[in-house]
């Protein structure tokens, strides 16, 4: 795990670390900002497939297959992204099928571009009416220890599990 | 005005799983379960009875996961037009044990037989080969279904057919509806492990 205190440093690289420990093969998403470093991390790791998505639905359904399949995967989306999962979501409760999210929040912490609140603020509520059990995060230095916590909530006791990383860490939507 | 298939739904599925081999199959909601689960209860079956546009996406994750196993999905055309953009996603990730069925009545058959747009002239084996198919086929007659049951089953992939049918009904044969026991069972067949 990288040095916190470095400049330089960012959770990215520590989740990304954190996905190789945990023998995560597949990674899906739909870009976003504040996901940007670990999608670029995954996306040049030649073990993880990364696979861009038309829509999170899709992820929610690919991540049960790879769970199916023997591999584990994670789905990685904007909050605005989540409000697209939930009827998807109704697999991984009916079956218990394991699911780790990484969702990078808009709408939220100084948002400045209205269009963007009405589905963040409904994220959080959105995530729990499906049963998705939430982790949320608001400081950079424990996303990884979030996620690694998150990861055995999912894979070991066959849960789904979201981590709701804060505006408050990306800072997007600062400036409209 | 629309025009009338002669293939009936239930006997191309059983002709294709006659062939599977140690294929996954992954059914999509409605029609497709019954279809399946009325040939056999194969513990490699995945029954989605839910999760409406889910099948395929459900089967390029495994598909990943066992690159050397096939993984078929068996589902309807308003099964596939609620999850019309994983045509796009898989045909840009080239899985090549994977093919797509289609049993295409041109209506929501448990709902009522009401249309769906394929019906109304959307091609989804157009779809399917924009998006990047490595193989695709519209199969109307008995000849046809014969000619491409190779393909189906081994063909390199991502492989994908309609099959347009009679939109009548065939007898109902539940499979096991428990998600949770059809999921542990599918995953052990597949994987040989135990969880």
């Amino acid at each position: 795990m990288g040095n916190k205190k470095s400049k330089n440093w960012h959770w990215s690289q520590d989740v990304h670390a954190l996905f190789k420990k945990l023998g995560i093969e597949q990674v899906a998403y739909v870009p976003d900002g504040g996901l940007a470093k670990l999608i670029n991390r995954c996306q040049a790791d030649a073990s993880i497939r990364s696979v861009v998505l038309t829509t999170e639905e899709e992820g929610v359904a690919q991540m049960a297959g790879a769970w199916l399949g023997g591999q584990k995967g994670v789905l990685l989306t904007q909050s605005g992204g989540v409000g697209n999962c939930i009827n998807m979501l109704s697999m991984m409760q009916e079956c218990r099928i394991p699911l780790l999210a990484l969702v990078s929040m808009r709408g939220e912490w100084g948002e400045c571009f209205p269009w963007q609140v009405p589905m963040g603020q409904s994220t959080i509520p959105a995530l729990e009416a499906a049963k998705v059990i939430v982790h949320h995060v608001d400081q950079a230095e424990k996303v990884p220890e979030t996620v690694h916590a998150a990861a055995r909530l999912a894979f070991d006791s066959y849960r789904a599990v979201a981590v709701v990383i804060s505006q408050r860490i990306s800072g997007s939507g600062s400036r409209g | 005005m629309a025009i009338s298939y002669k293939l009936q739904r239930r006997k191309v599925v059983h002709q294709i799983l006659k062939e599977r081999g140690d294929a996954a199959v992954i059914t999509g909601i409605g029609n497709a379960v019954h279809d399946v689960a009325s040939f056999n209860d194969d513990p490699k079956n995945m029954y989605l009875a839910g999760v409406m546009g889910g099948a395929s996406m459900v089967a390029f994750g495994i598909a990943l996961a066992q690159p050397k196993r096939r993984v078929l999905v068996i589902t309807g055309d308003g099964e596939l037009l609620a999850g019309v953009g994983s045509l796009a996603t898989i045909g840009v990730e080239q899985p090549k044990n994977m093919s797509i069925i289609v049993i295409d009545n041109q209506a929501y058959g448990a709902t009522g037989n009401q249309h769906t747009h394929t019906g109304s002239g959307v091609d989804l084996v157009g779809i399917a080969a924009a998006s990047g198919f490595k193989k695709t086929a519209l199969i109307t007659t008995q000849a046809e279904l014969e000619s491409e049951l190779p393909k189906i089953h081994s063909e390199p992939g991502p492989y994908f057919a309609v099959v347009k049918v009679t939109n009548k009904s065939s007898p109902r044969i539940d499979a096991p509806r428990d998600g949770t026991y059809v999921a542990r069972r599918f995953r052990a067949a597949v994987t040989g492990e135990s969880m």
